[in-house]
């Protein structure tokens, strides 16, 4: 069966949103697009052409999000769609598991420890898998503080290079 | 003076008594921006309060959304009186010392980790969205609250009595999150029932406080009225504070 012209053209009007909405990186962490950082969730196109792209917050205060909408939005009226709307979409909810692998990768490229997989989230007053250190690859790491510089940081220390280092939390 | 009148519902009324739970909580603890013991906790308190601030906004959306006359998150936060106000009085309370601080957010925060897991199962399909994100965020809470409330009460002498005493001052507060939500949203599969969480709010107290080395206050009279819109003093004090710029400049935007 071949598909009409127009789904064609909508499918390939979906991927080009999608594609440009990639480009978009976290204000925080601007060596993330938030493709890598599993916000981008999907783009609709419809047939007068406007398009409606969906994002989730990481952390339900993230001051990022209006930030990140906002910049979704100017990269596709650049991109030459006319009639753009972001909506923020709450379910199903972001967990540090729709982080990329690439994403994580760049994360330690970065300098911070990426997010141990869900799977081990600890109990509640458990002892933690301490990250290794994203300069020297150490071990041998020690935890400053439970909240760091963003919400979905944790503030580290290598105890083998001294380098002071953030860890995105296991959300 | 700009102030709304709600067309409330049952369910209105409970979304809004946890939104106004977390608003409260959040605007007392970002009263320590700047004035923590030390630079981690500073930010620390500022996290929890952003988490807070956060919850409270997608409640506050979602209750907008379900009245249906067009007002916004701001509004429900901004636009209505003390008495309009339905959270519980224990978040109302000034901060007091860091011991009373830490040890009314693990109060709170025991508490609503149940909840929270009990509402991601809810029939209303956003707070059950919405619980599932906070309920990976008040456990971060939760775990720096207890950590903090061992360290003080297995500390030094000064700083088990003020966690101690902070405790015994707290404790008459606690009833009131507990009391019981509407029987037919809770029947309906909408709301969690708080009455029936409270088991696992005690076991964490239990835990806690045992390593902690301080003593459970006994129960006794408990403080109520917040739920319906009787409140202490300070919360008018604290919002002519928080709503001081909209009531000045109605509709100020940054």
């Amino acid at each position: 069966m071949v598909a009409p012209p127009e789904a064609l053209d909508a499918a390939r009007l979906r991927q080009r949103a999608l594609d440009v909405a990639a480009q978009v990186v976290d204000p925080e962490i601007p060596v993330l697009s938030i493709a890598d950082l599993g916000v981008l969730r999907d783009a609709r196109v419809a047939l007068d052409g406007s398009v409606e792209v969906d994002i989730t917050p990481t952390y339900s205060g993230c001051p990022a999000m209006r930030m990140i909408a906002l910049q979704v939005e100017m990269a596709l009226r650049r991109a030459g769609f006319a009639q753009v709307r972001v909506r923020e979409v709450l379910s199903p909810a972001w967990t540090t598991d729709w982080m990329s692998e690439a994403g994580r990768a760049k994360l330690r490229d970065y300098g911070i420890a990426p997010p141990p997989p869900r799977a081990g989230r600890r109990a509640l007053f458990e002892a933690e898998a301490a990250p290794a250190c994203p300069r020297c690859g150490s071990a041998e790491t020690a935890k400053l503080s439970e909240f760091g510089s963003t919400a979905c940081k944790a503030l580290w220390r290598c105890t083998a290079c001294r380098e002071p280092f953030d860890a995105f939390k296991c959300l | 003076m700009t102030t709304i009148t709600l067309t409330e519902t049952p369910l209105l009324r409970a979304l809004l008594a946890r939104a106004d739970d977390a608003l409260v909580l959040a605007h007392r603890l970002s009263e320590w921006c700047g004035h923590a013991p030390m630079l981690e906790e500073d930010l620390a308190l500022t996290n929890v309060a952003l988490d807070l601030l956060g919850q409270a906004r997608m409640l506050f959306s979602h209750a907008a959304a379900l009245e249906g006359a067009g007002r916004s998150e701001d509004d429900l936060a901004f636009l209505r009186e003390p008495p309009q106000f339905c959270n519980a009085l224990l978040l109302e309370l000034p901060n007091g010392d860091f011991a009373e601080t830490i040890a009314r957010l693990f109060l709170y925060s025991a508490a609503m980790l149940p909840w929270w897991q009990a509402a991601m199962r809810s029939r209303d399909a956003t707070l059950a969205a919405i619980a599932a994100k906070a309920e990976k965020e008040v456990t971060y809470h939760l775990r720096h609250s207890g950590e903090w409330l061992v360290r003080l009460g297995d500390g030094t002498a000064e700083s088990h009595a003020r966690a101690a005493a902070a405790l015994d001052r707290l404790w008459p507060y606690t009833g009131e999150l507990f009391e019981p939500a509407d029987a037919a949203l809770v029947a309906q599969g909408l709301v969690p029932a708080p009455d029936a969480l409270r088991a696992a709010w005690e076991a964490t107290i239990a835990a806690v406080l045992d390593a902690a080395t301080l003593t459970r206050p006994r129960d006794g009279w408990m403080q109520s009225g917040g739920r319906r819109g009787v409140h202490t003093e300070h919360l008018g004090h604290m919002l002519a504070v928080m709503q001081h710029l909209q009531r000045a400049h109605p509709g100020a935007t940054w």
